[in-house]
């Protein structure tokens, strides 16, 4: 079989091409080439990089911003794709365009969610544009957790996927802190400064694996939470809002205009669930496949093996916060899934499924009733699993001040803006 | 405003709103509410603003006071100035709250924005989304289109007799509905009461979204104290008794008035002259961030330009020094009509372009009469060509000798200017249309979607609400030095980023170049569907009404980076093309109506419905005095057999009609009173397993009732259920077949959740898509009525004998206890009904396929889902096509033939590999062509149309794609077939001429 690929692969200037005719990126190619990944999460995404980095490759996180990424991506990408397609896309053309870059000598990677929401496509609208744009011999990487197709020079080891998720748990506690620590601080911008300081830290350690061995990273965790603690924080009363949503919009600046920023300059706090438990969903989905449809029985069983390890780890997260004592620590996973009970099957698994409904109802059982639910225009699983469940989410919780908004290349921000504010006027009320 | 007296204390309070068209001002002393005002503010906020506290500084004086800005582009002004800001809705409820407690609903209309507030256990505040425009803004556009006043609209509507269907998701689409039923001749009264009616509709399905309005419900806001005929709907279509309905006299400045509520919480308070000079000092220059560059550099830049395209010209001459023979080309546009005459040698003797004011055949009937006049005698005319929308009846009307397809009137107009064309733009007040041409004949033809249409007619609407004409818009467009980018999707969107830009302090200069640049890049990156402007091709021609405007034109040549051709007629190329092909049909004698018959023509239209089938749809009668009729508004043969002209039509295969006739028979079923009743909803996947589930069903021993083929009506009877607004029109259907079930008194309805549909080994995986999925979900959640009976949606593997048997047992332990061996055995006997069903389709494809090769006809793959064989999700395509002269195949009746591999997607849903199989095939088959059926929202074809287009020209085949919603006008869909089939026709002659 492996043969027979190889028989079929086909070199052209230097750059091997599969029989499909997409750009190769051989193991050798790992030595010189760059690895250009568009950001998602700023704190998580900057300890992946260093991570990856340790394993031998190059990184770059893009940072592009701006009308121009929208333009390219709109240019490259079919007008109707979701707005972070659009925005993916974008950010990678530009910065191949960029001229900052030998194109020779660059890789693009692109996570793909399999399932069937589109989104398992955008591997290929990428190939597709690249090859419009005429730079087909750039080789594209798919990033994802569900065992599909790979390039033969990114493919990781069970231990090194490991490591990837360690950035997780760190991310998402950093990501904890912040936000519940930037509204309050007393002197302007001590919890970023506190925020970067980590990130370069544990970077310097990563290049240590004594120091990427999990007994020292659950040993980081009182120190870092300590540190947060330490902030001058004003005790103002101060409206608390949850996002929630597609996982692009939800978490990227460049997806939603800024959102958590502005949350806070209008004077509230921000939670946004971490990315372990959109880990943990996808990883337990499989499971779920096998309860439901009877398949895959051996990916249902290693799934159950994975999501149970991972779950341990989350739950390590939690005891350190809750034993600190100062922040709201986030739910157990196991609890979360809890929560869609009564409002949506546990089948619903394209997109974020039953994970979003999930998270709303938990924000609402911890007192978050603010809850802002991004989607992309058109999203197909946020017909149900987002909107679609809203009203039986008020009709339950009658305290529930929940908006959808919309994210999309021309939606403008003043209505977005309008429809958020009037959310906090009625949580300002609720206060 | 008695009630009020209480809620102030003394002292002095302003609420001021300033929302996307109006200010609205509410000054209150000591309770008295001494100064309001509501206007529009053009755009021009800052100035307004100053000028409204300007008017009100002596009736405060040196007094402190206290102050609240409310509304969309109040925001702007009022952090810039640091007062206190509410957000609108929440102001509106503030008013509720302390004015009418006992207040059930609001329902407030602003000029873009819609509102619907509950007051019951907690409010509940909604809002349009981001895709639904159709309100104040809405009725302007509107208004505009028809050319009455809002005034006037009003008054006709109140004159109805009857209501059309109109989509009402957005103004773009309301007008796409609109615009055909203007030029087929029904009563501007009715459409008038119509369009009022798509805002009802609207605001009830896109805002209610499940929840009921009823109780004692207040209205708001501008339009809704203004237009008596929409209040009148609002009340009828939501059952209110009059006591229930309250249309306070505060209505229009009700935020405002609520503002100033919102401000007597709050202790900061204001001194009038200092707020004044604050607002004076304001800088609404440098805000603005996103910005293009200017259209033009300097004057000589734009004097050369326009010295470039007055290159580009017809010779014209004055009619009186003309005689000899002329010819006669009529372009009867969506909202433009041309007529153009031309000599012998092609020189243009009288021309005429003109909004159609809705009346087409009024203009055109004056036209003949003036041109009857003009030609004294001298000249006679030889032929005479009708294109356009209301082709038809015009031509009916008055007699011309010919039809054209609108494609082939302009690239015979286009040649004359550039033998060589490769490829033609053309931008029309509601179309974009352009087509390559390829060894002399048209070889691709792109249209827009509805979504995105109305690009041309918006800007010209725009300008006006600005109060400008489209000329001095323009103008101010080409030297604006910061141009706004206003983004690239539809209108809607653009009035929301022209709204923030406004708020950002652009200058009218600047939104007007935006504009322009909007228009070029939507017809670019969005219809074209182009990443470099060099695959377009090196001679390229620009024409359609929108390109006489040179912001247009030169944004458009500095988005492609070179110049093109703008012929001087470039409104009249539809009319010149038409003229010239009538010099080329060669007639002894037109037929054109003479001068004497044209005195005594009269033209009347009257609305009836078509009992002939069960689609009941609204036909217009246009009567003419000679006893001719004609009649629009028809989806089938039938309605227009009326008019006894197409009763010879042949009947040709068509695989829909076939399926549609196979489901009816098994939709027929008889009803057991001893037994319980399984309701099976028609709709998405459905379409799909309906014999499976049916034969399983009935031997497990249920009765089995179907919710038949979807109608508007029971699209509407689910409407307010629908809480996505933007979910395909198939999902939205949905809603309406549930009911149509409950009403049936099932005891069961079941419409599984298949997160894997059937595996027919095409792909790489065998998905549904999500909302085929998991709608169901979504049904229980939104529709309480659905607790009335036992609603099924359970996960099954159907692809698993075991695992469905199993779950099967489980859940219809409930009614009657079935054994595994017996449930296994139903499934068995099923899945062969399943089987037989697809093979016999296949069959009959094959059947098809045959005919047409016999017959020498084209067979047409009309490549969808399964659900888009449903009547009212096509609107009747098929027929359409079978009345064209093609033979109609579905996409499952010919996807066993070829297996598309190697493609350039993840090839993971059922039913879009059948789509790609069926594009193999037609690719692979000269005789064969397809076009692709699209669901507007369905995001999956965003990818899955790309692919099936590259599977078609990597075989040099056309692709043809066609955007359907609940829109019922047929008008494009039939532009792009008949312009298929004139290519396919030339294509075939140039063959033919070849092999001799």
């Amino acid at each position: 079989m492996k043969r027979k690929m190889k028989e079929k692969m086909k070199i052209i200037d230097g750059v091997m091409y599969d029989e499909n005719g997409d750009a190769v990126f051989t193991k050798e190619c790992k030595k010189d080439y760059t690895l250009l990944v568009p950001t998602m999460l700023p704190i998580h995404f900057a300890l992946l990089k260093s991570m990856i980095e340790e394993f031998g490759y190059k990184v770059e996180v893009l940072d592009y911003r701006g009308s121009e990424v929208i333009q390219t991506g709109l240019k490259y990408v079919h007008n109707d794709t979701c707005y972070p397609a659009t925005l993916v896309i974008g950010e990678l053309l530009e910065a191949v365009f960029s001229g900052k870059y030998d194109t020779h000598k660059i890789a693009l990677v692109i996570s793909q969610t399999g399932g069937g929401c589109r989104a398992s496509n955008y591997l290929f609208l990428l190939k597709k544009a690249l090859k419009k744009a005429g730079y087909g011999y750039i080789p594209v990487l798919s990033f994802n957790f569900s065992g599909l197709k790979t390039q033969p020079g990114f493919r990781f080891s069970i231990p090194e996927f490991y490591d990837l998720a360690k950035c997780l748990f760190y991310g998402d506690l950093l990501m904890l802190l912040k936000n519940q620590c930037e509204p309050y601080e007393e002197e302007k911008g001590e919890t970023e400064r506190l925020v970067n300081f980590w990130i370069d830290k544990l970077s310097k350690e990563f290049k240590n694996k004594k120091f990427r061995k999990y007994k020292h990273i659950k040993s980081n965790y009182p120190l870092i939470i300590d540190s947060f603690a330490k902030i001058k924080r004003s005790d103002e009363v101060k409206p608390k809002v949850g996002i929630v949503g597609e996982i692009f919009v939800k978490y990227s600046p460049l997806g939603n205009n800024n959102l958590e920023k502005f949350l806070v300059k209008e004077g509230a706090e921000v939670y946004v669930p971490g990315l372990l438990d959109f880990m943990l969903y996808s990883v337990y989905n499989n499971v779920i496949d096998f309860d439901l449809y009877g398949m895959k029985k051996l990916t249902a069983k290693v799934s159950n093996l994975i999501y149970k390890f991972l779950l341990k780890k989350e739950e390590d997260i939690i005891d350190a916060v809750k034993s600190e004592g100062t922040f709201m620590p986030p739910t157990l996973f196991s609890e979360t899934l809890k929560f869609r009970e009564g409002y949506i099957s546990e089948g619903v698994k394209m997109g974020e499924g039953w994970l979003l409904t999930a998270e709303m109802v938990e924000l609402i059982n911890k007192g978050i009733n603010n809850i802002i639910c991004t989607q992309p225009f058109g999203c197909l699983p946020n017909h149900i699993a987002g909107k679609g469940v809203m009203k039986q989410i008020r009709e339950k919780n009658p305290n529930a001040n929940i908006i959808a908004i919309d994210y999309d290349a021309s939606a403008s921000k003043i209505n977005q803006e309008n429809r958020i504010k009037l959310m906090l006027s009625n949580a300002k009320e609720n206060l | 405003m008695e009630q009020k007296k209480s809620i102030f204390n003394s002292g002095i309070y302003l609420g001021v709103d300033v929302g996307s068209t109006t200010i609205k001002l509410a000054l209150f002393k000591d309770n008295e509410l001494i100064y309001k005002t509501y206007q529009r503010h053009l755009s021009m906020i800052k100035s307004k603003v100053l000028g409204e506290l300007k008017k009100i500084e002596p009736l405060i004086g040196d007094e402190s006071f206290h102050l609240a800005f409310s509304g969309s582009s109040g925001l702007g002004v009022a952090n810039e100035i640091g007062v206190p800001f509410v957000q609108e809705v929440f102001a509106t409820s503030e008013l509720v709250k302390a004015v009418e407690k006992d207040t059930n609903v609001v329902i407030e209309l602003g000029g873009e924005d819609a509102k619907v507030i509950f007051f019951d256990h907690g409010t509940d505040e909604r809002m349009n989304g981001t895709c639904a425009g159709g309100t104040g803004a809405f009725i302007d556009q509107m208004a505009t289109l028809m050319n009455v006043t809002n005034e006037e609209l009003d008054e006709l509507s109140l004159k109805s007799e009857k209501i059309y269907p109109i989509a009402s998701r957005c103004g773009v689409f309301a007008k796409t509905d609109i615009q055909p039923l203007l030029n087929q001749g029904a009563r501007k009264e009715d459409i008038s009461a119509s369009i009022y009616q798509a805002i009802v509709n609207q605001t009830i399905a896109g805002l209610a979204q499940g929840r009921k309005i009823e109780g004692k419900v207040m209205f708001l806001g501008g339009p809704l104290t203004f237009c008596k005929g929409l209040r009148k709907q609002f009340v009828e279509t939501l059952e209110l008794s009059p006591e229930n309905a309250i249309f306070p006299e505060y209505a229009p400045i009700s935020v405002a008035v609520g503002a100033a509520i919102y401000s007597s919480k709050i202790k900061e308070t204001f001194n009038v002259h200092d707020l004044i000079s604050k607002v004076k000092s304001l800088d609404t220059k440098k805000k603005v961030t996103k910005t293009l560059d200017p259209l033009f550099e300097s004057q000589d830049e734009y004097d050369e330009f326009l010295k470039r395209h007055s290159k580009a010209t017809v010779e014209e001459i004055p009619i009186s020094e003309y005689s000899g023979d002329a010819y006669l080309g009529i372009d009867c546009g969506s909202t433009t009509t041309k007529l153009v005459l031309i000599s012998d040698s092609n020189q243009i003797i009288y021309s005429y372009y003109n909004s159609n004011n809705g009346n087409p055949v009024e203009i055109i009937k004056s036209e003949l009469e003036k041109i009857y006049t003009l030609i004294e005698g001298r000249i006679v005319i030889r032929g005479s060509v009708v294109t356009g929308y209301g082709e038809e009846l015009i031509k009916k009307a008055f007699k011309i000798d010919a039809g054209l397809v609108e494609t082939l009137a302009h690239y015979t107009a286009a040649k004359h200017f550039n033998p060589n064309v490769d490829y033609i733009l053309d931008i029309g007040g509601q179309d974009i249309k352009c087509f390559k041409i390829r060894k002399n004949a048209i070889d691709s033809i792109n249209l827009n979607e509805a979504c995105s249409s109305g690009c041309g007619s918006f800007i010209e609407t725009f300008a006006k609400s600005l109060g400008k004409d489209i000329k001095e818009f323009a103008k101010l467009g080409l030297f604006a030095s910061n141009p706004v980018d206003l983004g690239s999707r539809c209108t809607v969107f653009m009035n929301s980023s022209v709204k923030q830009a406004q708020k950002d302090g652009a200058e009218i200069g600047d939104i007007s170049a935006g504009l322009s640049i909007s228009v070029v890049k939507n017809a670019i990156y969005k219809v074209i569907r182009e990443a470099s402007a060099s695959a377009l091709g090196k001679n390229i021609v620009v024409q359609g009404g929108t390109f006489l405007n040179d912001a247009v034109l030169r944004a458009f040549e500095k988005e492609l980076g070179y110049n093109v051709i703008r012929p001087v007629i470039s409104g009249l190329m539809g009319a010149y093309g038409s003229a010239l092909y009538a010099k080329t049909l060669k007639l002894e004698k037109s037929n054109l109506i003479s001068r004497e018959d044209l005195e005594k023509f009269t033209h009347t239209s009257k609305m009836v419905k078509c009992n002939g089938c069960g689609n009941h749809c609204n036909l217009t009668i246009n009567l003419f005095n000679d006893g001719e009729r004609y009649i629009s508004g028809n989806q089938c043969e039938k309605g227009e057999s009326l008019g006894a002209e197409h009763a010879d039509v042949i009947q040709l295969p068509n695989l829909f009609k076939y399926k549609q006739e196979k489901f009816k028979k098994l939709f027929d079923t008889e009803v057991d009173e001893n037994k319980k009743t399984i309701g099976l909803p028609m709709s998405l996947g459905m379409y799909d397993l309906a014999p499976f589930w049916k034969t399983l069903f009935e031997e497990l021993g249920f009765n089995v009732v179907f919710s038949g083929f979807s109608t508007k009506k029971i699209y509407q009877k689910g409407q307010y259920t629908i809480p996505s607004d933007t979910v395909c029109y198939p999902a939205k259907v949905m809603h309406g077949h549930i009911f149509e079930l409950l009403d049936k008194n099932v005891d069961i309805i079941f419409y599984p959740c298949l997160t894997y549909n059937v595996d027919e080994k095409n792909g790489d995986n065998h998905y549904n898509c999500p909302v085929v999925a998991y709608y169901s979900e979504l049904l229980a959640s939104n529709l309480d009525e659905l607790k009335k009976v036992d609603f099924l949606y359970p996960y099954l593997n159907i692809n698993s004998e075991k695992e469905l048997s199993k779950e099967l047992v489980k859940i219809f332990a409930k009614y009657r206890k079935i054994d595994a061996k017996s449930m296994k055995n139903a499934i068995n006997i099923a899945k062969i009904a399943y089987e037989r069903w697809k093979f016999d389709i296949k069959q009959e494809g094959k059947k098809a396929l045959e005919f047409a090769k016999n017959n020498d006809r084209y067979a047409l793959i009309l490549a969808g889902r399964p659900y888009h064989i449903d009547p009212e999700i096509n609107h009747g395509i098929d027929k359409l096509a079978t009345r064209l002269g093609f033979v109609v195949l579905s996409e499952d009746s010919v996807d066993d033939i070829e297996l598309a591999t190697n493609l350039g997607v993840l090839n993971q849903w059922t039913f879009h590999a059948r789509m790609y199989n069926a594009a193999k095939f037609a690719s692979k088959n000269k005789d064969v062509e397809l076009v692709q059926l699209v669901s507007f929202g369905c995001g999956i074809d965003a990818i899955t149309t790309d692919e099936v287009r590259s599977i078609m020209e990597s075989e040099g085949k056309l692709y043809t794609q066609i955007k359907i919603d609940e829109i019922t006008n047929l008008g494009a869909v039939k532009i792009r077939l008949r312009s298929l089939k004139g290519v396919l026709d030339e294509k075939k002659n140039e063959r033919e001429n070849e092999d001799n």
